[in-house]
């Protein structure tokens, strides 16, 4: 049974990598950049839902891990030249003016100091529960992007900066997305995520099996800001462009409506939402542009696809709390279960 | 600085700490009855304004009215919000609630932006709202003294309600304790419709009157005041009032007078309130009036 | 061989003393009992035992080593552990992974050895299962590792849970009203395993509990609280027949 489970599920990764081969062939720019998204979005949603769904703590500062993550890998990559038309007000500090890292360092680093942030945070803001760590969070986060707006010479403030070099492609975001799911199915199948889980469901008594609480706590929150760093860059280098306004509390919210709508505390939920949730962005984006059929124009409306996003929040929440698999994972035994049940069911 | 430059700062750190109060409150009443942080409680802020911006331009309504007819309009507004979006999950675990509010609150915000156009609107302010009143060599705006005149008055008002009203009674006993207060045959639903309504209304006030001061309307103009003021409750200590005016005030009077004593921080203005909010919580979690609770083991 | 000893603990919340110069000891392998009517502080003697409070006064040794005030993990590390009033439980998750879980302090890899699956790790892990497995085995639920937690009835949700407080290798177990809304049959069995326990697994036990018939059965000593206060202390005898005692649960004519 275990032996034919690894087979299929080697065959499930060569069928991935194939489909991967595929789609970097036949996408045209567009397609690439909402399938690169998507991969980008599986890794902060799993990162969010480390926190908010395995470890129980409701966090909403990540947009500004993720800006931690942004700013970092861009300054660390962006060619001197560069960097002079970009601080054009006032010019960057020196330490940083000639720096012209390769992708992959400057990918870690921007994981590393978001991390360094998430622990210094995660000192004081662990304390709190609930409501008050999840305000506290988004503090933190409004405070991290109030500094990046004005700290000119090293951010260059407001204006944000251009030109990152489009390192992110289908490797990059879909090779990351894949060593965060690894490394989280890992970390919940060992004894560390049963630990998580276990605080979730009862912080006393876990505290009470001898589980250090706050150092778990402090350790989850860091690994979820480091992912969210790379996450931040990732995105940045898709873009090709970043700025403060970006990173508000409005992408915190995005990757929110992944967790919750993928099933808060469900590795698979979130992968499955974070496809759902970033195509249908996309698709949806013409209800908030104009749309030319020729013969007439049917005007746009702006706000729209916000709208029906938080209305489909508001009915998971409401009627479906589970989201689409709750706290279950896939497992080629289930699937095999369901699809003998459907056969059964099927033709009479 | 001279002193006339420092009486206006203070007179308009006045009247910001009153709108800040006024909105602090409906935090504290609803997080008080229901321990849940009402995120939409910023939009129904600006609904007010917008109500009020379209009864007075479209419906040609005397300003007076509308002040009223609008306040009336948000307060069974917050009413809705309350059935719709917190009632149906009244048993469920805090998080799901809270991500019932943070859905509510893009909710409204975004279908503002649909009904209302992204753009920002003016707002009617009457004359005698802007007129500018001269104290010796300084001179400052009516509507700044106006503000905490109003802020006063329907801050004695609700004392009144609540400590003197049967209704208020009620109001105190739910959120001592909700199982009891059940218990008690007290009507728990009806009192929570009141809370929404009464926070609602003061909302609306506060967004009238901000709109009065700041005559610029944007479907995004609760999100920040809304988020400031349930700290400014937090700071004063959730669930009690006094706590949520003092609050209020000292968050209104920071914020301008940091800035006045040292402009080259104008930039961080925002960033002011989620560092008091940090230390507090850090310091005196319960609040400046709040008391402190023990979680029962 | 003196196991634990409290040297008149007290525990003031705001104007209340809940409990007021508490001084108990305990010697090994015995089974002692905390009783006094509802409110006389038991669960918060408890709480200051394992840290959860530190008391306003007074000290607690265990194994000749001042514990006051440490934390509870800490205070779990070193060999106290409980189970709790109204059942704690981790419900969403398993049998096995509640008891699993109690292994994990310890535990000495670190969190990227769990994940890169290290040698060592991997070598603890199945440790852990093992000594999961066979304390399952002996506390009668392995028929039922893989269902929930809350799926259990109510005596076995009980029992899971002194089960995982076994499993984190005690020398003391506290446990607080583990016969609370049993019928007879199952208070019965109660008594025996309390009695299995002791002998398996070398165990010494202080109890809160109401329910007499099982306290006079089990606890060779014990001590009566009352408003916070230490009425009475001995065997159940002498307790039986205690004028104070009596009058605390009666109260007087």
């Amino acid at each position: 049974m275990k032996r034919k489970n690894s087979v299929l599920s080697f065959a499930g990764v060569v069928f991935c990598l194939l489909l991967l081969l595929l789609f970097n062939k036949t996408f045209d720019s567009y397609k690439m950049r909402i399938f690169n998204l998507c991969a980008i979005y599986i890794t902060l949603g799993l990162s969010l839902n480390l926190v908010n769904g395995f470890t129980g703590l409701f966090s909403l500062g990540h947009a500004g891990f993720m800006a931690v993550g942004a700013y970092t890998c861009a300054l660390l990559t962006l060619s001197p030249a560069n960097k002079e038309m970009n601080f054009f007000l006032q010019p960057i500090l020196p330490f940083l003016a000639n720096t012209e890292w390769p992708f992959f360092p400057a990918l870690l680093v921007s994981g590393l100091c978001a991390a360094i942030i998430g622990f210094l945070i995660a000192a004081p803001v662990l304390r709190l529960k609930d409501d008050y760590l999840a305000i506290a969070t988004l503090g933190f986060s409004e405070i991290i992007r109030v500094i990046f707006t004005n700290t000119q010479r090293l951010t260059n403030g407001a204006l944000g900066l251009k030109g990152l070099p489009n390192y992110t492609n289908v490797w990059w975001s879909w090779g990351v997305a894949a060593l965060t799911i690894v490394f989280m199915i890992r970390l919940m199948r060992g004894s560390y995520g049963k630990a998580l889980k276990s605080i979730r469901e009862d912080e006393i008594a876990a505290e009470a099996m001898g589980i250090d609480v706050f150092r778990h706590k402090v350790i989850s929150f860091t690994i979820s800001s480091f992912f969210a760093g790379i996450g931040g860059a990732l995105l940045g280098h898709l873009l090709g462009t970043i700025d403060p306004l970006m990173f508000r509390f409005l992408l915190t919210f995005n990757i929110l409506l992944i967790v919750v709508l993928g099933g808060i505390g469900s590795i698979t939920g979130t992968v499955i939402a974070a496809i759902v949730v970033t195509v249908l962005m996309e698709v949806l984006r013409v209800l908030d542009s104009s749309i030319d059929f020729g013969l007439f124009v049917m005007k746009g409306i702006p706000g729209l696809r916000m709208v029906i996003f938080s209305a489909l929040l508001m009915a998971v929440i409401l009627f479906y709390q589970r989201g689409l698999m709750g706290t279950n994972e896939f497992s080629w035994d289930s699937l095999g279960k369901r699809l003998r049940r459907i056969k059964k069911r099927g033709p009479k | 600085m001279s002193i006339q430059i420092f009486f206006q700062h203070l007179a308009n750190a006045i009247s910001l700490g009153s709108l800040y109060a006024l909105i602090a409150i409906g935090y504290t009443m609803v997080y008080g009855i229901l321990r849940l942080i009402n995120f939409a409680h910023g939009d129904i802020f600006m609904i007010g304004a917008y109500f009020t911006f379209y009864l007075v331009t479209m419906f040609l309504m005397p300003w007076g009215v509308a002040f009223i007819v609008a306040a009336g309009l948000t307060c069974m507004f917050g009413i809705a919000v309350e059935r719709v979006a917190y009632r149906p999950l009244r048993d469920y675990p805090r998080i799901s609630v809270m991500i019932s509010a943070i859905g509510a609150s893009f909710f409204i915000e975004n279908l503002a932006i649909v009904i209302f156009g992204g753009r920002p609107k003016a707002f009617p302010v009457p004359d005698i709202f802007g007129k500018v009143i001269h104290l010796g060599t300084v001179s400052i705006v009516s509507v700044t003294f106006i503000i905490p005149i109003i802020t006063l008055i329907f801050l004695f008002i609700l004392l009144f309600i609540i400590n003197k009203t049967k209704t208020g009674m009620a109001m105190r006993a739910v959120s001592t304790d909700y199982e009891a207060a059940r218990l008690m045959a007290i009507d728990v639903n009806k009192i929570i419709s009141i809370t929404f309504g009464i926070g609602s209304f003061l909302a609306a006030v506060g967004g009238i009157m901000w709109g009065l001061k700041y005559p610029q309307l944007l479907p995004l103009m609760g999100l920040m005041p809304g988020l400031k003021c349930f700290i400014a409750a937090v700071v004063g200590g959730i669930g009690n009032i006094k706590g949520a005016v003092l609050g209020g005030f000292i968050l209104g009077l920071s914020e301008i007078m940091i800035i006045a004593f040292l402009p080259s921080l104008t930039g961080y203005r925002d960033a002011f309130a989620f560092i008091l909010l940090i230390i507090i919580l850090l310091v005196r979690p319960s609040g400046l009036l709040g008391q402190s609770q023990m979680e029962k083991v | 061989m003196k196991m634990l000893e409290t040297n008149r603990i007290t525990k003031v919340f705001g104007g209340l003393v809940a409990v007021s110069d508490l001084t108990i000891s305990i010697q090994k392998n015995e089974i002692i009992g905390l009783i006094g009517p509802n409110g006389a502080g038991k669960t918060t003697a408890f709480n200051m035992i394992t840290g959860i409070y530190p008391p306003t006064r007074g000290t607690v040794t265990f194994l000749d080593q001042d514990i006051t005030g440490h934390k509870p993990h800490f205070v779990t590390r070193l060999g106290i552990a409980r189970t709790f009033q109204n059942i704690r439980l981790f419900k969403e998750l398993s049998v096995l992974e509640n008891v699993f879980v109690a292994n994990h302090l310890r535990l000495k890899s670190n969190i990227f050895s769990s994940v890169i699956r290290t040698p060592g790790y991997v070598r603890q892990e199945k440790e852990m299962y093992e000594k999961t497995m066979m304390l399952l085995e002996k506390v009668g639920l392995i028929d039922v590792a893989d269902e929930t937690a809350t799926s259990l009835p109510y005596g076995k949700q009980r029992r899971l849970e002194i089960a995982r407080a076994l499993a984190t290798g005690p020398s003391l177990l506290l446990l607080d009203e583990p016969a609370a809304g049993m019928n007879p049959q199952e208070s019965h069995e109660l008594m025996d395993f309390i009695f299995h326990v002791r002998e398996q697994f070398d165990m010494t036990i202080l109890m809160i509990e109401h329910h007499m018939q099982v306290v006079m059965g089990v606890c060779e000593r014990m001590y009566v609280l009352d408003y916070g206060i230490t009425i009475a202390e001995g065997p159940p005898e002498k307790i039986q027949n205690d004028p104070k005692v009596i009058e605390a649960y009666l109260g007087v004519d």
